[in-house]
């Protein structure tokens, strides 16, 4: 099987830790998985912006990078979403057939890390430990738009050590939302406040998410709070063994 | 006649863009208390009562079927109905926009000679204002729903579809009463409580006075049955059956989409719409009326059936899902943000996620910066969609509707943002060059930021680092990393501790 990993620009550039914590993960369970490095966004923040035209070459990038591959994975289910749900439009808008046909042939293979675990591997415990109390977003493109349901939570109660704690209305939106923290500063911050106090409501050192742009949000709230609470990516926990300590 | 004082109904003229008149709405604690508990109690019990259902998930693919049937033969289903409505004895205007709908009421009214109506809540005859061209007509309007009879008294603005005044609470309603209700009618009893009865009590008997002395009243529908030429209000309180059976004429103004093609269609909305809206399996009072039946309630049945730029929407292939909605409100109360802010940011009578679409839409993308700044109101976590009973994908439909507010102010000087996209994707358009620009990034962090949290920041980053700190980029990006160790083989090690290093970085 021919593996590739997409990375998301927003982890390759901010959180390089997530795409290495990713390649250590896949290829502890066997996967030797590929970096194309033509690769660079999956265009959503044009998308959702309302930029279609600017998203045309950044969708023609990532099918360029990724045709032929049996499986891309993205340790993102915001941008895995993205590729499944937009993708098809920009090229539709394009009118190019030939990106259409493109797309339809990436898109389906595009997998978000729990999806591919769960779905291609036939993997929930992927021998890691992790010996902390940890809460879970499970964020809105992951489950509302991808329908991961529960692999994520599934993953991480396998980790051996780990203590798995509730997080209250977990299925709210942090209020990140791409660039409508920018554009709606206030009501983003109001919704993340009120999403990072039922972080520490919830008793956990750790929040877990597997979409750093949500993570990046409310690690940034707790850390302005000083709630002295880490935010780690799914990828970085279920890449942890006991070697790592 | 009356020799009450008239309500000057006020309207949503002057409401800032929604960022800024959010800001303001995050600030009112009293109001976000109120939004927080009224929106949590209905989601927990619509979430209840259509978890009960078995074919609920059905259900909705048949509402948003029927209705996408009914918008792709708009043309027969109307025609259909106006003959079924003159076969029954009803009067059918046609208005093509909201001065048209007023006019004809006003006329109406005129021709009986009131200075007085009494009217059923209606979402339909907010859209077009009716209120305030009545009231310009000399004609006083008497709202009877209790959530409208509070936002009349109080001279105030509607918040919610279904419940106009979500955004007061209790002791603020027995204020209002106390202070309004005898400038227009009967007064309150000067020892009111705040009880809900007590309250309701008020409010029956200054209403009761309106219901007996009307000849006119105004209604909308929720829906139309085209088959016989049937409308239907569906109501909590009896007050709408009162407006709806005591006055001699009675005069409906209904969008043209509120048509469902028979009464085995209906069925599927009966069930679809209380349950979403009230979070009850069934509400108190459905009333249907059939043109006039003599003898038997009103004797003069008029009905206005309104475009006011419906048929814009139909024509645009992903927007005409919106002309789906019965008014449930169900967005509404699952929307994390209408849940903080509440409605009068939205600047609408539609407000919260519906309203983000369904105003744009209606009052034309590109005409104020107000209606622009709506589709962008939305954090596009798509929780609406989930919970919307005819399956309208508002989040589709947002995002539809930025690229139509980007693409109307193409034109002309670009401004940041269009530049910065513009930038940006041309820097995504291939790998080497977003390696460019972290290799930037990282040399910023190593001069500035020396791997930290970067705190606070001058605009534009205001707008994220006033309340967020955001980590330093870090000094190497993935792919300088990956090409540096050929993705980790030359330096496992290394690969370890830049992971821990990173981990412990966030």
């Amino acid at each position: 099987m021919k593996v590739a990993l997409f990375v998301t620009c927003l982890n390759d550039t901010m959180f390089p830790s997530t795409g290495q914590a990713t390649v250590a993960l896949l290829r502890r369970l066997g996967v030797d998985v590929e970096f194309p490095k033509a690769q660079t966004c999956c265009g959503q923040m044009h998308v959702n912006s309302g930029y279609v035209p600017e998203a045309i070459p950044v969708v023609r990038t990532f099918v360029d990078a990724f045709a032929g591959y049996d499986a891309v994975v993205t340790p993102s289910g915001s941008c895995a979403a993205s590729v499944r749900e937009q993708h098809k439009i920009v090229a539709q808008r394009s009118g190019d057939r030939g990106l259409v046909n493109a797309v339809e042939a990436v898109s389906p293979h595009v997998y978000e890390l729990s999806e591919f675990l769960v779905d291609v591997l036939g993997k929930e415990d992927v021998g890691a430990y992790f010996p902390h109390r940890v809460t879970m977003h499970p964020t809105c493109h992951s489950t509302r738009l991808l329908g991961v349901g529960d692999r994520p939570e599934r993953l991480l109660r396998a980790v051996r050590g780990i203590t798995m704690v509730d997080l209250p209305a977990a299925e709210e939106c942090c209020g990140f939302g791409g660039t409508f923290s920018l554009k709606n500063p206030d009501v983003s911050v109001a919704m993340g406040s009120d999403k990072a106090r039922h972080v520490r409501e919830s008793g956990a050192e750790v929040l877990v998410a597997g979409d750093n742009s949500c993570l990046m949000h409310i690690g940034g709230l707790l850390t302005r709070q000083r709630a002295g609470i880490r935010v780690m990516h799914l990828a970085e926990i279920l890449a942890s063994t006991e070697t790592d300590k | 006649m009356t020799d009450m004082r008239m309500i000057r109904t006020q309207t949503f003229l002057g409401i800032p863009p929604f960022p800024i008149a959010a800001k303001k709405a995050l600030a009112d604690s009293q109001l976000r208390g109120n939004m927080h508990h009224a929106t949590h109690t209905i989601r927990a019990k619509r979430a209840k009562v259509t978890s009960e259902l078995p074919d609920w998930e059905q259900l909705r693919v048949a509402g948003a079927d029927i209705k996408d049937d009914v918008m792709a033969n708009l043309g027969h289903y109307l025609e259909q109905l106006e003959e079924s409505l003159t076969k029954a004895g009803a009067t059918v205007h046609w208005a093509r926009d909201a001065a048209e709908a007023n006019q004809i009421v006003i006329d109406i009214a005129r021709s009986h000679k009131v200075d007085e109506v009494v009217k059923v809540k209606s979402m339909a005859t907010g859209e077009i204002e009716l209120n305030v061209a009545m009231e310009e007509a000399g004609i006083s309007v008497w709202e009877t729903d209790l959530a409208e009879l509070i936002v009349q008294l109080g001279h105030d603005l509607p918040s919610h579809i279904l419940v106009p005044a979500i955004h007061r609470n209790r002791s603020e309603v027995r204020e209002i009463f106390l202070r309004e209700m005898g400038k227009v009618g009967m007064a309150a009893e000067p020892d009111l409580s705040d009880e809900p009865a007590e309250l309701a009590g008020a409010s029956r008997r200054h209403l009761r006075e309106k219901f007996l002395r009307a000849k006119v009243a105004i209604s909308g529908a929720n829906f139309m049955v085209a088959e016989t030429g049937t409308l239907v209000v569906v109501e909590s309180e009896g007050n709408g059956r009162m407006c709806l059976t005591l006055p001699e004429v009675l005069i409906s103004v209904v969008g043209i989409e509120k048509i469902v093609p028979t009464w085995k269609d209906l069925e599927v909305f009966a069930q679809l719409l209380v349950r979403s809206a009230t979070g009850e399996r069934m509400n108190p009072y459905t009333s249907m009326w059939t043109g006039v039946t003599p003898g038997d309630g009103p004797q003069e049945v008029h009905v206005v059936l309104l475009d006011n730029n419906r048929t814009t929407v139909l024509a645009d292939e992903v927007g005409r899902q919106a002309l789906r909605c019965i008014r449930c409100s169900a967005c509404l109360n699952v929307c994390p943000v209408y849940e903080r802010v509440g409605g009068h940011a939205y600047g609408s009578i539609y407000p919260g996620p519906i309203g983000a679409i369904l105003t744009p839409m209606l009052k034309g993308v590109g005409t104020s910066k107000q209606i622009d700044a709506l589709p962008f109101a939305s954090s596009l976590c798509g929780v609406c969609y989930e919970v919307c009973p005819v399956r309208i994908n508002i989040p589709e439909v947002l995002v539809h509707l930025r690229e139509q507010v980007v693409d109307s102010h193409r034109e002309g000087v670009p401004g940041t943002l269009l530049t910065t996209m513009k930038g940006a994707s041309w820097l995504l358009g291939g790998g080497w060059r977003l390696g460019l620009l972290q290799k930037a990034a990282g040399l910023s962090t190593r001069v500035l930021w020396k791997n930290g949290m970067i705190g606070r920041m001058p605009r534009p980053m205001s707008r994220w680092t006033d309340a967020r700190d955001i980590p330093a980029p870090p000094a190497e990006s993935f792919r300088a990393w990956w090409k540096r160790t050929d993705g980790g083989r030359k330096d496992a090690a290394s690969a370890g501790k830049t992971l821990r290093n990173g981990t412990d970085q966030k």
